[in-house]
């Protein structure tokens, strides 16, 4: 069971090796990266290539740590009680499930994907410690011990908005993804748009990685923005000679809503444009 | 094994643990990996570096340990001719092909690559005839001939620079880089939520206790959870501050992205009875200082930017300022204010290595109690600490 990358994901090699490891020791995989670089990706092509199941467990900022085992609810029980409902009488009837316990008792191996693990409060992590390194967790209600039969494959996406505790990282291995090379990037576009002409890919890769070497840019377009925007021009029939104007400095990259998300960003492209224009009369 | 790789890790600073060590043998002794040096670097990275700020300093620590041990990159033996062609045929388009004419011929070329091949000794670097990396001679990989053959990239016995030696992490690591969403990330370690204002949750754990109690059920409501850090921003401006701009304003744009409560005010050099909000109308519309101090609660905290290089009779003395006569000197002012803000920080841009050499900042380095930090990554997170921490 080796994860090689899939049709539809280009993996680098140190991301094939921190995958393997971390599928074959049964760590969490800890990931990090630019926003668009394939994060929350990766968890779903992990879970192709392996054949496996994905359960994913997205995080916010109200997101508590108990959530993902389990949810007692209360208030159910409540209303059968004064309902005079029988089932009142079994509490696990009020037991619902979290990500986690689904994962441990998932029939097949799964992959469970907890994303966006920085965007919780920051004891989140702390309370997953002993759950996520046992792989086990006690129900209070019930009395009832949970326990994997098999480690699921966990993988763990971090924005970075908030530092992760020492404890929860020494449990994980960590990759983070690195913004693609230009020959990286050729076979990326290449796995989304089969056969798209070469010369377009060129141009548009060439003002891609101009725009994204203009200093001050808030922020930069990443992977995702790239394909978003090569979707357009091949929907739009873009004619090749759009492309041609090669100084992003003299005119602002056609159809740029795509790429820069950032009204202050557009106006620096402009504000480029003008000057240029200016500068050349 | 490998415990000198450990010890060299933590002496650079990455926290690797024994745990890590082992999670390194087990995965080794595992078979995660196959024989080659690179996914034995991969995977250590994977193990021991957790922060991508530390990636760089990873790669340096592996290249000074395993240096002799994994070795330099020297092509030998005899290179097939039709490998050659290969991998010359793979990079070239045909036009380019034609292009090569003007070298020579097609067999003339693989001929010298050949034999530069054999006679070369070690890595290169540059120059303009050997093979290797960022040269001009048409051999060799990331040069600028654009008829070169390219060596390496896929084969991997004749790559010309490890991995680990191109240092591709080097502008994350912390202690550098500062783009306005770092900067927000810094920022968010002051985040401090509070419940305040209106009750428009439900509070589902006081309800089933209050229900239980009372025996109906009795509702219990509580406000949200908002951040409820407030922030008082005073940036210098203008004279030595001018090279700084660029920097203050990525701050003070993620500054005002992340918190509710922020008030900030300029100052010129050193702070007097008086600053302002708008630059253009300094002369006219100034705060007294004292009206800031009575407005804002001593729950604000306080954060200063500013190089802190003026003269020392600015902080020391009274009608010191470049700008007008004041009547009380700007070190009084400095520590009025942080008598009132018991949580301050004064955020540096100049190198902190340079600090020493001017008076004026090691005077306010004093007044601030030592809590002047530099303007990086780095400086921001321990200045946001610092601030959060309870006094």
């Amino acid at each position: 069971m080796r994860f090689e990358g899939t049709q539809d994901y280009v993996a680098t090699d140190d991301l094939k090796v921190a995958v393997n490891a971390a599928v074959t020791l049964r760590r969490p995989l800890l990931v990090k990266g630019e926003p668009g670089t394939g994060k929350t990706v990766l968890a779903h092509e992990i879970a192709r290539a392996l054949n496996a199941p994905l359960i994913e467990w997205h995080v916010k900022s109200t997101t508590r740590a108990i959530q993902g085992l389990y949810e007692y609810d209360a208030v159910a029980r409540l209303r059968d009680g004064q309902l005079g409902d029988p089932r009142v009488h079994d509490i696990s009837n009020y037991i619902r499930k979290g990500k986690l316990w689904e994962a441990f008792t998932a029939p097949t191996l799964p992959v469970l994907l907890i994303d966006e693990i920085d965007k919780a409060d920051i004891e989140f992590p702390n309370d997953l410690l002993q759950e996520l390194d046992r792989m086990e967790f006690h129900v209070y209600e019930t009395g009832e011990t949970v326990k994997a039969h098999e480690r699921p494959v966990v993988v763990i996406t971090s924005n970075n908005e908030k530092e992760l505790p020492d404890a929860f990282l020494r449990r994980c291995f960590f990759h983070y993804i690195a913004f693609p090379d230009r020959a990286t990037m050729e076979k990326i576009v290449e796995v989304h748009f089969p056969g798209i002409q070469k010369i377009l890919v060129g141009k548009a890769l060439d003002l891609f990685y101009d725009v994204r070497d203009v200093p001050g840019l808030k922020k930069k377009p990443s992977t995702s923005e790239l394909i978003d925007w090569l979707k357009l021009l091949l929907h739009e029939d873009m004619p090749m000679e759009v492309l041609a104007e090669k100084d992003i400095r003299k005119a602002i990259p056609p159809l740029h809503g795509a790429l820069l998300k950032n009204e202050a960003d557009v106006m620096l492209f402009e504000q480029l444009a003008f000057l240029a224009r200016r500068q050349g009369s | 094994m490998f415990i000198s790789f450990l010890d060299a890790l933590r002496k650079a600073g990455i926290p690797a643990s024994p745990k890590e060590h082992l999670a390194l043998l087990e995965a080794l002794d595992a078979e995660v990996i196959g024989q080659s040096p690179e996914e034995f670097y991969y995977l250590a990275r994977a193990i021991y570096v957790k922060d991508e700020g530390l990636l760089d300093r990873f790669d340096q620590v592996f290249a000074t340990v395993f240096k002799g041990v994994i070795g330099e990159p020297t092509p030998e033996g005899e290179i097939p001719e039709d490998w050659l062609k290969a991998v010359t045929e793979k990079f070239l388009t045909p036009e380019e092909m034609e292009a090569i004419k003007s070298l020579g011929s097609w067999d003339e070329i693989m001929e010298t690559l050949k034999k530069r091949l054999e006679e070369q000794q070690g890595r290169h670097q540059g120059g303009n005839k050997w093979i290797g990396t960022g040269g001009t001679s048409p051999f060799g990989n990331g040069g600028y001939n654009p008829e070169g053959v390219r060596i390496g990239g896929e084969s991997r016995h004749k790559r010309a620079i490890k991995v680990w030696e191109k240092r591709e992490f080097r502008n994350l690591d912390n202690s550098i880089e500062l783009g306005t969403r770092n900067i927000k990330v810094a920022l968010r370690r002051l985040r401090r939520f509070a419940r305040t204002g209106a009750a428009d949750e439900l509070d589902l754990d006081a309800t089933i206790a209050g229900t239980a109690r009372k025996g109906y059920l009795d509702i219990n409501m509580r406000p949200e959870r908002r951040n409820a850090v407030k922030l008082l921003l005073f940036l210098d401006v203008g004279g030595s501050m001018d090279p700084f701009i660029k920097l203050c304003e990525e701050l003070f744009s993620a500054a005002t992205a992340e918190f509710k409560h922020l008030e900030f005010f300029y100052f010129h050099n050193c702070v007097y009875e008086g600053v302002w909000k708008d630059n253009r109308r300094r002369f006219q519309e100034r705060t007294p200082t004292w009206d800031v101090l009575h407005k804002f609660g001593h729950d604000y905290k306080l954060l200063f930017v500013g190089d802190a290089q003026m003269s020392p009779y600015e902080i020391t003395h009274p009608g010191g300022s470049v700008e007008h006569n004041n009547p009380e000197a700007g070190g009084v002012w400095l520590q009025r204010m942080t008598g009132v803000y018991a949580s301050a920080a004064w955020l540096n841009p100049v190198p902190e290595a340079q600090w020493g050499y001017s008076q004026s900042t090691r005077l306010i380095r004093e007044i601030m109690g030592d809590r002047m930090f530099p303007l990086t990554l780095q400086g921001l997170d321990e200045a946001a600490r610092s601030l959060s921490r309870k006094r």
